[in-house]
């Protein structure tokens, strides 16, 4: 299926912001915003939905707080009781004050991690991944709106232009895609 | 001016100082022939004095904060933090006269180095004796006090000049103030916990108690900033409050209720993993005569907001932020209590009509005050510089 994508590109992100509102109060729907940092509330705008890390975070931090229990129970308790500072750790749950900072530790640990590398995966912009911004310059200093034909059925796209017209735009790109 | 104290607030407030004037008569009425008497109502003025002081010097500090880091988003809760910080007048007057009676009367076994009929036979607390001295503590908490009074005299006077004139001109000579305070701050938050409250254990000491007391210090400001401006909020005031502010002012309570646990617990752990005779006797006394208030303490003050406040959802929601907020300010009390009573009156300290009596009667009047100062002041500083960036806030 062949589809038309529109790349709007502003200097400002005020200008995109605005133009993104009132694209929207007009029925279009955009795609994805490429902007060189995040841009304060433009998630609503546009639609993007809340994002489901926080859920992952606390699951890798569960993991982290369970990896460390067990752990150190087996090291520091079965394998061989350690006695420490005339402390011996024949009991995990007596002792428990002396491994919460590494239980801590761990469960940030393994929430960061986990929380970085989803991250990386679910943006596929894992190192070695082609870039998939539409133009470098959204690195640095422009913003880039993306409108996608097919899922705007309800505007033409003379319609759409002159729609664009009024935002104050500074490039537009059109593309055939397949 | 446009904020005015409503007849049901009145009669709330009202209802409060009577219970708890009522409540501390029959507390003292049913406490008066125990010997402990003096020193438990000296105690109790000890720990109410302590703590509705520092619910204002922590108002005074967050506002000092912003001043020096020269924040921009809470400029529309300004009036707020000003009216909680100008208890501390009162407060200082409250606090001052209990320390005074204290003095009067050697320490009334709270203070005991300032009994020298125990210091004669002390050596532990001799050696103290060149800082922990009659003399030399009021000198520290004059200083203290007269700081802490100055400072706020100007951060007023300038957030009022600053409606009237505008221009950036005060602003930075509030930047420089501010960071000014913190200086002082920093120092003074340590010694002064150590002289009003960690002498009472005068032979026990630990260089993070300064801290811990002012986490929790900070922690119970926090409740006391976003349910205030709830408050308001409610009546309709404030209108440039939006979600996102009070989304702020939860994130701070959750994040000084972390700070706090996190002290707690890094004591804590120290002490008990050392296991060295003249540091456990300080948490010995408190298990075995606290420990399930002490306990329970540490979880409320730390699983509540963590379970509670976690969420953004639940940090913007009024009723879970003033209920959870209360939980943690009552919580904060019993922090207060055990580390005056614990000392002071040891396996003798009860919680009675008195304790209760007492902190309602001040938490009455320290509501009265805060609404009085309310009004006195437009809830909406004019001229503020970051008065627009507040207003446009969006988290």
């Amino acid at each position: 299926m062949s589809d038309k994508v529109i790349y709007v590109m502003y200097d400002d992100d005020g200008a995109l912001k605005d133009g993104a509102k009132k694209l929207v109060s007009k029925g279009v729907k955009i795609n994805e915003v490429f902007s060189p940092f995040p841009i304060h509330g433009i998630d609503p705008i546009i639609g993007v939905k809340n994002t489901r890390l926080g859920i992952m975070a606390f699951v890798y931090g569960l993991t982290g707080t369970t990896l460390a229990t067990i752990g150190m129970r087996y090291f520091m308790v079965v394998d061989w009781p350690m006695n420490i500072g005339g402390k011996p750790n024949f009991s995990y749950l007596e002792n428990m004050l002396a491994f919460i900072p590494i239980t801590f530790e761990f469960t940030v640990l393994c929430a960061a991690h986990g929380m970085a590398i989803t991250y990386l995966l679910r943006n596929k912009t894992l190192p070695g991944i082609p870039a998939q911004n539409p133009d470098p310059r959204t690195t640095d200093d422009k913003f880039v709106m993306e409108i996608r034909m097919s899922e705007n059925h309800s505007v033409s796209e003379e319609e759409l232009d002159g729609l664009l017209k009024d935002t104050g735009y500074i490039e537009l790109d059109k593309k055939e895609v397949k | 001016m446009e904020f005015q104290i409503n007849t049901k607030a009145k009669k709330l407030v009202y209802a409060l100082i009577g219970l708890g004037l009522i409540l501390t008569i029959i507390g003292v009425a049913t406490g008066m022939g125990d010997h402990h008497f003096k020193t438990r109502l000296l105690t109790n003025g000890l720990i109410n004095g302590f703590f509705f002081f520092a619910l204002g010097l922590g108002a005074l500090f967050f506002l000092a904060l912003q001043y020096a880091t020269e924040t921009g988003w809470y400029a529309s809760v300004k009036r707020v933090i000003e009216a909680v910080a100008g208890f501390l007048p009162y407060g200082m007057g409250f606090f001052g006269i209990v320390l005074l009676a204290i003095t009067l009367m050697d320490g009334a076994h709270i203070y005991l180095w300032m009994d020298s009929e125990i210091v004669k036979h002390d050596e532990i607390i001799q050696g103290k004796s060149a800082y922990l001295n009659p003399a030399f503590f009021w000198i520290r908490t004059i200083v203290y006090f007269a700081t802490y009074f100055i400072f706020l005299r100007g951060f007023k006077r300038r957030s009022l000049l600053e409606d009237q004139e505008g221009g950036t001109t005060l602003h930075f000579t509030n930047y420089k103030k501010g960071a000014l305070f913190l200086v002082f701050f920093a120092v003074f938050s340590s010694t002064s916990a150590w002289d009003w409250l960690m002498s009472i254990d005068v032979h026990w000491f630990s260089t993070l108690f300064g801290w811990y007391t002012f986490a929790g210090m900070w922690c119970s400001t926090m409740v006391v900033l976003v349910i205030t401006t709830l408050y308001l909020k409610k009546l309709g005031h404030l209108e440039k409050v939006n979600e996102s502010h009070i989304h702020d002012l939860g994130k701070w309570t959750f994040a000084t209720s972390f700070l706090w646990s996190y002290l707690w617990f890094s004591q804590f752990m120290l002490i008990w993993y050392a296991n060295i005779g003249e540091e456990v006797t300080y948490y010995q006394m408190r298990i075995e005569n606290f420990k399930v208030l002490y306990f329970s303490m540490f979880v409320i003050n730390f699983a509540f907001p963590m379970l509670l406040l976690m969420s953004r959802d639940a940090k913007r929601h009024a009723g879970i932020l003033t209920t959870v907020g209360l939980i943690i300010l009552a919580g904060h009390w019993l922090d207060v209590y055990i580390m005056v009573s614990a000392g002071s009156l040891g396996a003798n300290a009860k919680l009675g009509f008195l304790e209760v009596g007492m902190a309602l009667l001040l938490a009455g009047s320290f509501i009265f005050i805060i609404l009085n100062n309310l009004t006195k002041a437009p809830l909406t500083p004019v001229n503020h510089p970051f008065l627009d960036e507040s207003i446009h806030h969006e988290i």
